[in-house]
């Protein structure tokens, strides 16, 4: 039995479930966002997709890493403005437009590669790192775990701010009123549907960005069907969150874990088969929703669409 | 304690058992239309992108339909789509949104496909076929068995459970094919089964007889749906949970049996594709009919009858899409857009119908904010 607990494999796996969780970190607390505000969001892993597709190509076209992250948040943004339109506008149902989202995006993304880079294949640089002084310095895993792309720091202060927001201000009161009781946010003079049409366009920002991430920073190329999943995954960190900003930490740290263990039990000298990397992410969801299976609460104006006067 | 969201059937009026005359014209544009507004659009994109499309477009039904073997293929295609399809519409139902056929078939599938070789030579075929029609059935229905237990016993929303445990079923067959059903040849593949002992082709074609299995499934759950108390009693499940408690319905149990019936079909379909046409499955192989198969079973309004006619459309769009994306150098991946803007445009023009329905004007009012979205 090797000796598991080196600085390498301690390093792969925490700094690696770091980067690898990242993308799901922004999805997840965008996913949050929606779901508190009554909006299930099942388009978003193809906002994902779109962030990742778009993010890689303004990229590869400015050469600048935070256009590319933008113009993939950009990207979601604008995917989420059709559940805006059909979901929250005109009260279709919001599982349909969401599959149909992941759908026409998957297929989309594919073709456009295709067209464009299918005979290319482009790669981006690395996208530049920042050192935090002396947190940086630390021994074992300082070095690398305060070391990482801006992007990586300003995703956990968001989620401080998303926290915050939720908790402390109106405009969090309101969100989870419009998921909970929307008719008696409207009765108090609130619009129900501006409030989730902000939720649901900040959720599709937040997921671009997460996709764009993915592809620019993790990545460094596009593949079509970049996220495998992920989107899906960020759904359930979103039920198990509650509400609870923190929660995409956890969820997107867990996750990024299970798939940097292979990378970091390599290192080590054990070889684990490919497939098992890209099951363990989705088990381990698993385990944790049959775990805690009675703790998994939903909004209970989710998914319902609110119309002024209907019922 | 049960999860609030909408349940399929609420997506689409049900179609009732019995549709003669009256509102044909009203059916046809509710599933016509939004195909042919979604080939419209994949018709601009093509043209957008450079490729001719009413060249992709007939390519697609040159090679799908007009060429007899295309036709032919087109056919056998529907098994498994026909399946599929049935598997969901038991689901969709009861309420249950069971997205996670992917995995549920290709472990199926892999298990059919790695024990059919020892079997079929243990045994005489035709009881060969029915013992690994039920091995591919017995693993679809169990696949679903945690998002079934988790709904029935938490309320705990289906729609992530079963796409999670899609995504592990993928994996896990993989894994099998890789590791125990791995065959003889190099690349990782199970055992071929030597072709006179697959399914039948009927007389005189290449079509085999899973065609037929399909269409007595899916004339099974339609006379489930429109003539049993069975039936009857998913119907008010997915119309109403709580109703079907008030009336004696024992929920928690009626929602495992359906999602292990959906599964089951799910398995057949792994069973029939493998046993029909291929004989072997390869690592990493993955038809996805998942979730392209759901705008089918929306188009039919969840009457098993009328997928027919849908899933023959989408036989022909896969079988000549395959052969129309790799002349005009395409991912086949283009299906999807369709299928995606299919779906699209079905909600679309199933609120424009609605709302003409009600008397209310079609083209929704202005509201206040409207302009800024």
């Amino acid at each position: 039995m090797p000796d598991l607990f080196t600085s390498g494999f301690l390093t792969a796996l925490v700094v690696g479930g770091l980067v690898a969780g990242v993308p799901l970190l922004f999805a997840g607390l965008g996913e949050i966002i929606a779901e508190a505000s009554g909006v299930l969001n099942v388009g978003l892993e193809g906002m994902m997709l779109a962030g990742a597709f778009i993010g890689f190509v303004a990229t590869l076209l400015t050469q600048n890493v935070w256009f590319g992250l933008g113009a993939g948040a950009v990207a979601g943004l604008l995917l989420s403005l059709v559940m805006v339109l059909f979901c929250i506008r005109l009260g279709l149902d919001q599982i349909v437009v969401g599959v149909a989202i992941v759908l026409t995006v998957e297929g989309a993304t594919a073709v456009l590669h295709a067209t464009l880079y299918g005979e290319s294949y482009p790669r981006l640089d690395a996208a530049p790192r920042f050192a935090i002084p002396f947190l940086s310095d630390l021994p074992v895993l300082g070095g690398s775990l305060f070391t990482q792309p801006v992007i990586v720091y300003l995703g956990f202060i968001l989620v401080g701010v998303v926290a915050w927001v939720l908790r402390n201000t109106s405009v969090g009161l309101h969100l989870r009123a419009a998921g909970e009781q929307p008719a008696s946010l409207d009765a108090a003079g609130v619009d129900v549907v501006r409030i989730r049409s902000v939720a649901e366009m900040v959720c599709g920002a937040l997921a671009g960005l997460g996709g764009a991430y993915l592809a620019i920073v993790g990545a460094g190329t596009f593949v079509p069907f970049v996220t495998n999943g992920m989107g899906f995954i960020a759904i359930v960190i979103a039920m198990l969150a509650r509400g609870r900003a923190w929660w995409s930490v956890i969820g997107a740290f867990l996750f990024g874990m299970s798939l940097s263990l292979t990378t970091a039990l390599q290192l080590v000298g054990i070889d684990v088969p490919v497939d098992v990397v890209q099951m363990l992410p989705f088990v381990s969801v698993i385990v944790v929703l049959v775990i805690f299976a009675r703790d998994a609460r939903l909004p209970s104006a989710l998914g319902l669409p609110y119309l002024r006067g209907s019922r | 304690m049960t999860s609030p969201l909408t349940s399929p059937e609420a997506v689409v009026d049900v179609a009732p058992p019995t549709t003669r005359g009256a509102g044909l014209g009203d059916a046809l544009v509710r599933s016509l239309g939004p195909i042919v507004l979604a080939l419209i659009t994949c018709g601009a994109l093509l043209a957008i992108v450079g490729r001719d499309p009413v060249a992709f477009y007939s390519d697609i039904l040159q090679a799908g339909l007009v060429r007899p073997s295309g036709l032919q293929d087109s056919i056998t295609r529907m098994a498994p789509i026909l399946l599929v399809a049935a598997g969901m519409i038991v689901a969709f139902r009861a309420g249950m949104w069971n997205l996670g056929s992917d995995g549920q078939y290709l472990l199926a599938a892999a298990c059919v496909a790695g024990t059919a070789p020892n079997v079929l030579a243990a045994v005489p075929a035709p009881l060969g076929w029915l013992v690994l029609g039920l091995v591919g059935m017995a693993v679809g229905a169990s696949w679903t068995l945690v998002p079934a237990w988790l709904r029935a016993r938490y309320g705990l929303n289906e729609i992530v459970t079963t796409l999670m445990m899609s995504f592990v079923g993928t994996g896990l067959a993989n894994l099998l094919i890789k590791g125990p059903f791995d065959g003889p040849s190099t690349v990782p593949q199970t055992a071929v089964v030597d072709p006179s002992l697959l399914l039948f082709d009927l007389p005189g074609t290449r079509i085999h007889i899973g065609v037929i299995v399909a269409l007595i499934a899916v004339a099974a759950v339609y006379w489930v749906f429109s003539r049993t108390s069975f039936g009857m009693r998913i119907d008010v499940l997915g119309a109403n949970a709580r109703a079907a408690q008030h009336v004696g319905i024992r929920v928690s149990r009626l929602i495992i049996v359906t999602f292990l019936l959906s599964g089951a079909l799910m398995g057949l379909a792994a069973a029939v594709d493998m046993l029909g046409i291929f004989g072997y499955m390869r690592a990493d192989w993955n038809p996805a009919y998942g979730l392209k198969v759901v705008p089918l079973v929306f188009l039919a309004r969840l009457n098993a009858l009328a997928v027919i006619p849908f899933a023959a459309f989408f036989s022909v769009l896969s079988i000549g899409g395959e052969y129309a994306a790799r002349r005009a150098q395409l991912p086949s991946d283009f299906l999807l857009l369709v299928i995606g803007l299919v779906l699209t445009f079905m909600v679309v023009t199933q609120y424009l119908t609605d709302k003409r329905d009600r008397g209310e004007p079609i083209l929704p009012r202005r509201r206040a904010g409207m302009a800024r979205a």
